[in-house]
């Protein structure tokens, strides 16, 4: 996304008068209060995961102390015959399945509605903007009742054929075919007589490709993040992503599984995300600064 | 490398048409097109319009079963009655009122706080901006049902260093007893959004012209008078965005209260509408629950449309 070149910093004459001092302590210090805030639950998480599991009730929540994070995580894996993996790899499948359709789905949709015209585009580019606004929970009932009449529930598929929609991939792939891939290109393709389908696979995606991370990576996270949609769809424990399985270990505690499997697996389940988030923070940003503005 | 739209294009995509190629024209242009948007447009149908459909339908029937058992069950046209039977159901209305006081409370603390936050970063006093943006980002890389399982284990005595450092103070605060579950909801909720609803302020904030400023920076206007005269105004269409997404996700409220129920029994199994919907399907009352969704797809769409319309009215729409 575009960002103006900031001119706040440039010192100012009267930057270190008494007001201006006072000003930008009272800044930092409601900005760190609310980092704080931010910090300690996911920091609680860390430590607590680290702990052996005899001495989570009697130690102090917020520091380290009798460290046995290695045969915690051994644990996690071990439980209930390697079930954590298998949720892992439930979630990678969903998720990396899932948005590699998806981004296609939504890259072709988005192209045409920008690149050809057709009647009824309007129309067609205005149903998609409004399914934008509307959530994906509200479909998940609807969609879990409808499921139920044709036994589909409790199958990968109910899972993930609904993840593939994303409307708000069309709309992304939409504003940035309308805007980076020149018509004056397809044209020469044209010309040299290439086929509709060539000239979008071989000249459009590539042009696209920014974008196509940037849809790709939202509906990636989408799917990673969903808990309604299977906790309604998926009763079988062998075919639920990871956010479903740990909730139901959080439920497990008078059925012998621990709060240290529990605290551990959440923290092993948000580290590949963490990690992809900050890596990729700036496809994020031009993400949600487009949604900001539509 | 981020991905840079023209400005012109992101600010009005549905307004403006795009130039349109001159070739191919008319038949060939619409059998193309057809073919790219086919895979989505019957996935769309078919997980989207046909699920609201079919909902819909069934919300008319319902189920008779023959009085011992015998007899097959027969749907049968009911008209109204599941509505009706919603609207008198004090579970499910219950769940509505409730869901929307917590609305009226959290939505208002929560994008305060984020405009609150936004500006002091976007102020000229502001020191280690990255970071601190980066910092609040941090909640939005987790999945919801991770977070709500995190706070879950905060919210219980045993476990949670909060009760443990209130009780050290000679407090005894019971974060799930039945009058705080809604706040204790509530701040899931508030630590969960504010810095996604922070990032879309902030970047309204840095998408104004500095010049904008230098008049009334001249004026001798600035801090909170040109936060509140110049800034605010001009990030107003921001404002109404992250007010209306929230007031979606407050009227969807689903993974932080069923995650609390598992370990609370003051968070009952119809504590959202979503939750009672979903109970009602859970018992095998299919027709019941596609009443319970339909009513809440419709109240969703009143309160965030009627909120837009609100705004327009009074003049503070974008």
């Amino acid at each position: 996304m575009t960002t103006p070149a900031h001119t706040t910093d440039a010192p100012m004459s009267h930057q270190h008068t008494a007001g201006a001092l006072t000003s930008r302590a009272g800044v930092l210090l409601v900005l760190t209060l609310f980092a704080i805030y931010t910090l300690v639950p996911p920091w609680w998480l860390l430590v607590t995961a680290t702990k052996n599991k005899g001495y989570l009730f009697t130690t102090h929540g917020l520091w380290f102390s009798h460290f046995d994070l290695w045969t915690n995580i051994r644990e996690v894996f071990q439980e209930q015959d390697g079930v954590f993996l298998r949720w892992m790899l439930n979630s990678v499948l969903y998720s990396v399945g899932g948005a590699a359709v998806g981004t296609l789905v939504s890259a072709m949709a988005g192209y045409a509605l920008a690149k050809y015209a057709f009647r009824g585009r309007g129309l067609v580019f205005n149903v998609v903007l409004g399914a934008v606004l509307v959530p994906a929970s509200m479909f998940a009932l609807p969609l879990y009742l409808m499921f139920s009449a044709t036994h589909l529930v409790n199958t990968y598929w109910a899972v993930f054929l609904p993840s593939i929609v994303s409307p708000f991939g069309v709309y992304l792939a939409r504003v940035y075919a309308g805007a980076a891939v020149p018509d004056e290109l397809l044209e020469a393709g044209r010309i040299d007589g290439a086929r509709e389908a060539g000239i979008f696979w071989r000249i459009s995606m590539p042009v696209m490709s920014p974008a196509l991370v940037t849809i790709f990576l939202f509906q990636f996270v989408g799917i990673w993040n969903n808990y309604l949609l299977p906790v309604l769809m998926l009763s079988d424990d062998r075919l639920q992503p990871i956010t479903v399985g740990l909730a139901n270990w959080r439920a497990e505690l008078n059925n012998g599984v621990p709060h240290s499997l529990t605290i551990t697996g959440s923290l092993l389940s948000v580290i590949p995300l963490l990690i992809a988030f900050f890596v990729l923070q700036r496809y994020w940003r031009s993400g949600l600064t487009a949604g900001s503005v539509k | 490398m981020a991905i840079t739209y023209p400005d012109h294009d992101v600010t009005s995509p549905a307004e403006r048409a795009p130039r349109l190629p001159r070739r191919p024209a008319g038949g060939r242009a619409t059998r193309s097109a057809t073919l790219f948007l086919l895979p989505f447009g019957v996935l769309f149908a078919v997980m989207v319009l046909a699920p609201i459909g079919y909902a819909l339908y069934e919300s008319f029937f319902e189920v008779r079963r023959g009085g011992l058992g015998l007899s097959p069950a027969v749907a049968e046209f009911t008209g109204a009655s599941n509505y009706v039977k919603a609207l008198r159901d004090t579970d499910f209305m219950a769940s509505i009122l409730r869901v929307l006081l917590l609305g009226v409370v959290q939505v208002p603390v929560m994008l305060g706080l984020s405009l609150l936050l936004a500006l002091l970063l976007d102020s000229r006093s502001a020191r280690f901006r990255r970071t601190f943006r980066m910092i609040f980002f941090l909640p939005f890389a987790m999945p919801g049902a991770i977070a709500a399982i995190m706070w879950s284990f905060l919210y219980i005595p045993s476990v949670s260093p909060f009760t443990a450092g209130l009780r050290s103070i000679g407090l005894d605060v019971d974060f799930l007893s039945g009058g705080l579950a809604p706040v204790s909801i509530g701040n899931m909720m508030t630590w969960g959004w504010t810095g996604y609803n922070m990032l879309i302020i902030h970047s309204a904030l840095q998408a104004i012209p500095r010049e904008l400023y230098e008049a009334a920076v001249l004026d001798g206007c600035s801090g909170w008078r040109l936060a509140w005269h110049v800034k605010i105004p001009l990030v107003r269409p921001a404002l109404i965005l992250t007010m209306v997404f929230s007031i979606i996700g407050t009227a969807q409220l689903y993974t932080e209260p069923d995650i609390l129920r598992r370990v609370a029994s003051t968070v009952t199994a119809t504590y959202t509408p979503i939750m009672a919907s979903q109970y009602s399907a859970n018992v095998n009352n299919y027709n019941f629950a596609a009443a319970q969704a339909v009513i809440l797809a419709v109240l969703t769409f009143v309160l965030s449309f009627g909120f837009l319309k609100f705004v327009q009215r009074k003049g503070f729409g974008a």
